[in-house]
C-alpha cells in the first residue's frame, strides 16, 4: 500500500527538511520510501515542493500521484496543489499564511505564528508543522517521526525543535477534536 | 501488512549514494567544479575524501577538473569528477584524451534540462548523445544510468570497475530526480567486488605501455612505478610514441574499440518486467522507467499485456535485449525527457517487426505514469 | 665518455625515433639539454621525475626523455600536472609549455596553479608567436609586430608572463633566455628545489615564423637580439623605468615561502579524521 505526502510552501520554510524527516521515519518503521522535490533557483523565497510515498512494497513511481496528505505552508501551494488529493485526503494548511481554503475539509493550524509567538523562532515552523501531522495522519508512529527528528537536526537544537514538535502535537490534537469543519476566519491571525 | 526489513536501512540521496558507491569502489580523488543539481558530490566528497586519505580538489573549471582526474589516475588514483550538462560540455576534450591515452576514471554527469544554461533545477535526459559523442573522433564509450538512489550506489561501482578493467572513461548519467531523490538503501553488502587496473607482471625494460593483448587491454603502471613510459592524446605506437603510419594506427584505433566490442555481452545491463508475454513494450532508463513500470502495472490492471525493458547501461546499446523485445511486442514505446536520443536507437535496429513510438518531453517536468498509460491506450 | 655525452646516453631515449620535430636552430632544443643538466644537477631519480606539457612544440618535449612523460591537451598541462602531484606528491612534476600553453588557452590554470601554490614547475617558453600551426599571433606578441593573423601590425599588448605568476602567487619566479644558457641551467635547478609553484619563463626564438615575417633574420640573429635586450635583475635595479623600455629582466624575480596546497591538506586530512561519520 503506498501514500503518497506533498508539502509546499516557499524556500526556507524548511520544506525539503520536512520530506526528509518523514522519509527517516518511514525508514525506521522498516517501510520503503521515495522523497523527492523540485524547487526554482533562489535558496530563500522561491516556491518550493517536497514529496514522500511510503509504502511497503517496491515504489516504483517515486513522486507522489495522488495524495494521501498534503501540508501547505503558503496560499499558493494550497490553491496550486489542493486538486490532487485523494477524496479522503488530508490537507493540513498553516493558516498563518492560508487564508482562502477551498476545500471543507481539512485542518489549519497557524504554525508560523506559533514558531514565532511561543517559541521565538520563525523557523521551527516546520517542525510544529510535523508535530500536527504526526497527531493527524495515521502513516507513521510520532515515536518514528521523533526520531528521525533528532537525527537530521544540528547538535545542540534538540530541546528547540522537541518543545516545537510537542507545541505540534497538541494543535493538531485540538484540531482532531474540533467536531465541526473548520472556519477559517476564527483561526485567521492578522499579521500577515 | 507491513514487512520488515533485514540489515540497516539509512535514507540516502541519489548523490550521496553515488559517493558511498565511489569511495567502495576506492575512490582516492576527486576534482570538481560547483554546478547544479551535482554539488552535493563535491561537498560529500570534501567532507569524506580527507578522512581516508584521499584528497578533494576544487579546481578553476571543470576542463581543469577532468584534466586533474586524469592526471591522478595516471599517477595510481581511483578518480572521478561530477557535473552536469554545461561542465560535461567543457570535459569532453579531455574525455577523448582518456580514451586515446586510456586511462582509468569516472565521470559523472547529473543531466539538466539544456541546451545551455537550460533549467538548472529541472530534470532532463538530453545528454545521452552527448555521452555517447561529446568528444571528436571516432571513439568507444561506456554509459551506465541509474534509476534508482540502490543502482547510483551499484552502478557506480561497476562504473569504477568497468573503467578499471577496460582502461577507458565511464559515464554515470544521472537524472536530476534520480540525482536529488531519497530512498531508503542498505549499505551493508559486504560481496561487492571491486576491479583493480591490471599492472604490468614484466620488468619495465620488457614493458611495452601499448601492447595489443587477447583481452585488447594493456597492463598499466602508474606513473613513479619504476616503468617510464610516454602517454599522448597523439595516436601513438605501441610504446607509446607518437606515430602517423596507417599501419599502426588502424590496428590502434580498432583495438580501441575491439576491448569494449568483445565484451559486449558483459556490459548490457538492463532489467526486464513482464516482457515475456507483452504486446505493448516500453523501453525507458533513469526515471522514466519508474514511471513506465507504474504504467505498465496499471496497463496490466486494464487487461492490456504490456512489459518493460530498462535500460541501465546505455552505451554501448543494448542492442541484443532491445531485438528481443522488438520481435516479441507488436508496439514499442520510448518514453524519454528528450526530443528522441535512445529512440533513435530502437528505430535503427528495428527491422519493422514493430511499430516504434516515443513520448517526448522537454519541459522540466516529468514524464508520469499517466503519460505513459495514455500513449500505451492509444496505440494498443 | 665526455660529460654531454654521458647525459645524452642516460636521459634520452633509446627507442624514441630521432631526428625531433624542431627546427634546426630552435630554442626548444636549448631548453632540452638545459632542462637535463638541471635534473641531473638537482640529483632526482628518473622514476620519480614527471614531465608534462601541452601543445605546440614545447608540447613535443617529454617524447625524447626518459621520464614519466605525459603529453596532454593544449593549455591544460598544469590541470594534468595538479591531479598527479597531489595523487603522489613524491613525484617531481614539471610541467613544459609554450606561451599560447600557458597564457593564452591555459592562462586561467596558469594564474590559479600559482594562486593555489601546488609543489609543481612550470617552464614556459616564451618565443610570442604559436610556431606549431604557422606562425599567428598569441598572448605575448609585441604590439605592432607582424603574424599571419595580424598581417598588417598587432594591435594588443602583450602580457608579462613571469610578473603574471609573481601577482598570482607563484612561490619562485625567474626569467632567461636561451642564449643565457648557464643562468637558464642555474635557474631550472633553483626552481626544481625549490618548494612550491615555481616558474621559469625562457625567451626563446621562432625564426622560422615569427624572425622570416618580421624580417629579423637567422636563429642567431634572433639569439643576438635576446643578448642585447636582456638585463640581469640586479643591473635593472640600478636602471630607470624609461631605460627598461623595449627590454626584459633576467634573473630570479621573485623567492618566497608559502605553505604548499599538499602541506594545507594534510592539515585538512588531520583535522577531518577528528570528526566521525556525518
Amino acid at each position: 500500500m503506498r501514500y503518497d505526502i506533498r508539502i509546499s510552501g516557499w524556500g526556507g520554510q524548511g520544506i525539503v527538511l520536512m520530506g526528509i524527516i518523514i522519509a527517516e521515519a518511514a525508514i525506521i518503521e522498516g517501510l520503503n520510501t521515495a522523497q523527492t522535490q523540485s524547487y526554482g533557483p533562489e535558496a530563500r523565497g522561491g516556491s518550493s515542493k517536497s514529496e514522500v510515498v511510503i509504502s511497503d512494497e517496491e515504489i516504483d513511481y517515486p513522486k507522489a500521484i495522488r495524495l494521501d496528505c498534503l501540508i501547505a505552508m503558503s496560499q499558493k501551494a494550497c490553491d496550486d496543489y489542493y486538486g490532487d488529493l485523494k477524496e479522503e485526503g488530508i490537507l493540513i494548511v498553516d493558516s498563518t499564511y492560508v487564508k482562502h481554503v477551498p476545500l471543507q475539509r481539512f485542518y489549519g493550524i497557524p504554525f508560523t505564528r506559533i514558531a514565532r509567538e511561543k517559541l521565538k523562532k520563525d523557523f521551527v515552523a516546520n517542525v510544529v508543522a510535523l508535530g500536527a501531522f504526526s497527531e493527524l495522519t495515521p502513516y507513521l508512529k510520532k515515536s518514528s517521526i521523533k526520531k528521525a527528528l533528532i537525527r537530521r537536526i544540528p547538535k545542540g537544537t534538540e530541546e528547540l525543535n522537541l518543545t516545537a514538535f510537542e507545541e505540534g502535537v497538541k494543535e493538531g490534537r485540538k484540531a482532531k477534536n474540533t467536531s465541526r469543519p473548520m472556519v477559517l476566519s476564527e483561526r485567521v491571525d492578522e499579521d500577515t | 501488512m507491513r514487512k520488515k526489513k533485514k540489515g540497516k536501512e539509512v535514507l540516502l540521496q541519489g548523490n550521496e549514494a553515488i559517493v558511498e558507491g565511489a569511495i567502495r569502489a576506492g575512490l582516492k580523488f576527486f576534482a570538481g567544479y560547483p554546478i547544479t543539481p551535482a554539488t552535493e558530490i563535491a561537498e560529500l566528497l570534501a567532507l569524506k575524501l580527507p578522512r581516508i586519505g584521499g584528497t578533494f580538489i576544487q579546481m578553476e573549471d571543470e576542463i581543469a577538473s577532468i584534466a586533474a582526474v586524469i592526471g591522478a589516475s595516471l599517477a595510481g588514483a581511483k578518480s572521478m569528477t561530477a557535473t552536469s550538462g554545461p561542465g560535461f560540455s567543457l570535459m569532453q576534450e579531455n574525455i577523448g584524451f582518456a580514451i586515446m591515452a586510456e586511462v582509468p576514471c569516472v565521470i559523472v554527469d547529473c543531466m539538466r534540462a539544456g541546451p545551455s544554461t537550460g533549467l538548472p533545477t529541472s530534470p532532463s535526459q538530453g545528454d545521452v548523445m552527448q555521452a555517447r559523442w561529446g568528444t571528436h573522433g571516432d571513439h568507444p564509450i561506456i554509459v551506465l544510468c541509474p534509476s534508482t538512489v540502490k543502482e547510483c550506489f551499484s552502478l557506480t561501482i561497476l562504473a569504477f570497475n568497468f573503467s578499471e578493467r577496460f582502461r577507458i572513461p565511464v559515464i554515470l548519467l544521472v537524472d536530476e530526480i534520480v540525482a536529488h531523490m531519497r530512498e531508503n538503501i542498505c549499505l551493508e553488502d559486504e560481496n561487492i567486488e571491486i576491479v583493480n587496473r591490471v599492472k604490468p607482471s614484466v620488468p619495465p625494460e620488457w614493458y611495452i605501455p601499448y601492447e595489443d593483448t587477447p583481452s585488447g587491454v594493456p597492463p598499466m603502471a602508474n606513473f613513479g612505478d619504476g616503468y617510464r613510459y610516454h602517454v599522448t592524446g597523439l595516436t601513438h605506437d605501441v610504446k607509446g610514441f607518437p606515430t602517423s603510419r596507417p599501419e599502426e594506427v588502424d590496428p590502434f584505433i580498432r583495438r580501441l574499440f575491439r576491448k569494449i566490442s568483445q565484451n559486449f555481452k558483459e556490459l548490457q545491463l538492463g532489467e526486464s518486467f513482464e516482457t515475456e508475454d507483452a504486446e505493448i513494450c516500453i523501453i525507458a532508463y533513469g526515471c522514466v522507467a519508474r514511471s513506465a513500470k507504474r504504467a505498465c502495472i496499471e496497463a496490466r490492471q486494464r487487461g492490456i499485456r504490456a512489459g518493460l525493458l530498462k535500460l541501465k547501461t546505455l552505451w554501448p546499446f543494448m542492442r541484443t535485449e532491445v531485438e528481443k523485445v522488438l520481435q516479441r511486442a507488436r508496439v514499442v514505446i520510448v518514453p524519454e525527457m528528450n526530443m528522441g536520443q535512445i529512440s533513435r536507437e530502437v528505430k535503427r535496429v528495428n527491422r519493422g517487426q514493430s511499430k516504434v513510438f516515443t513520448i517526448n518531453k522537454v519541459d522540466g517536468t516529468p514524464i508520469t505514469p499517466e503519460e505513459i498509460l495514455l500513449k500505451i491506450k492509444e496505440v494498443y | 665518455m665526455g660529460e654531454v655525452t654521458k647525459l645524452i646516453h642516460k636521459y634520452l631515449r633509446h627507442d624514441k625515433k630521432f631526428p625531433h620535430v624542431w627546427c634546426p636552430g630552435c630554442g626548444i632544443g636549448i631548453l632540452l639539454g638545459s632542462l637535463i643538466r638541471a635534473i641531473d644537477g638537482c640529483g632526482f631519480k628518473k622514476d620519480e621525475v614527471v614531465l608534462v606539457s601541452g601543445i605546440g612544440c614545447t608540447g613535443r618535449l617529454p617524447v625524447y626523455v626518459d621520464f614519466n612523460t605525459l603529453h596532454t591537451t593544449h593549455g591544460r598541462a598544469l590541470a594534468f600536472a595538479t591531479g598527479i602531484k597531489l595523487a603522489k606528491p613524491q613525484l617531481k612534476v614539471i610541467v613544459v609549455m609554450g606561451d599560447g600553453d600557458a597564457v593564452a588557452i591555459g592562462g586561467n590554470h596558469f594564474i590559479h596553479a600559482a594562486r593555489r601554490n601546488v609543489d609543481l614547475k612550470a617552464v614556459v617558453v616564451n618565443n610570442s608567436v604559436y610556431g606549431m600551426t604557422g606562425g599567428q599571433y598569441s598572448p605575448t606578441t609585441p604590439y605592432g609586430a607582424k603574424t599571419s593573423t595580424s598581417p598588417y601590425f598587432h594591435i594588443e599588448r602583450p602580457f608579462k608572463i613571469s610578473e603574471l605568476a609573481i601577482v598570482s602567487g607563484a612561490s619562485f619566479v625567474a626569467r632567461s633566455t636561451v642564449y643565457h644558457v648557464k643562468l637558464l641551467d642555474e635557474l631550472l635547478k633553483r626552481a626544481f628545489l625549490k618548494k612550491g609553484f615555481s616558474v621559469v619563463e625562457v625567451i626563446s626564438h621562432c625564426h622560422t615564423q615569427y624572425g622570416k615575417i618580421n624580417r629579423i633574420g637567422s636563429a642567431v640573429d634572433m639569439l643576438i637580439w635576446q643578448r642585447e635586450h636582456a638585463i640581469p635583475v640586479d643591473k635593472a635595479r640600478e636602471m630607470k623605468e624609461e631605460e627598461l623600455t623595449d627590454r626584459f629582466v633576467i634573473g630570479v624575480l621573485q623567492d618566497r615561502d608559502f605553505p604548499t596546497f599538499e602541506e594545507e591538506y594534510e592539515k585538512v586530512r588531520k583535522m577531518a579524521k577528528k570528526f566521525t561519520e556525518i
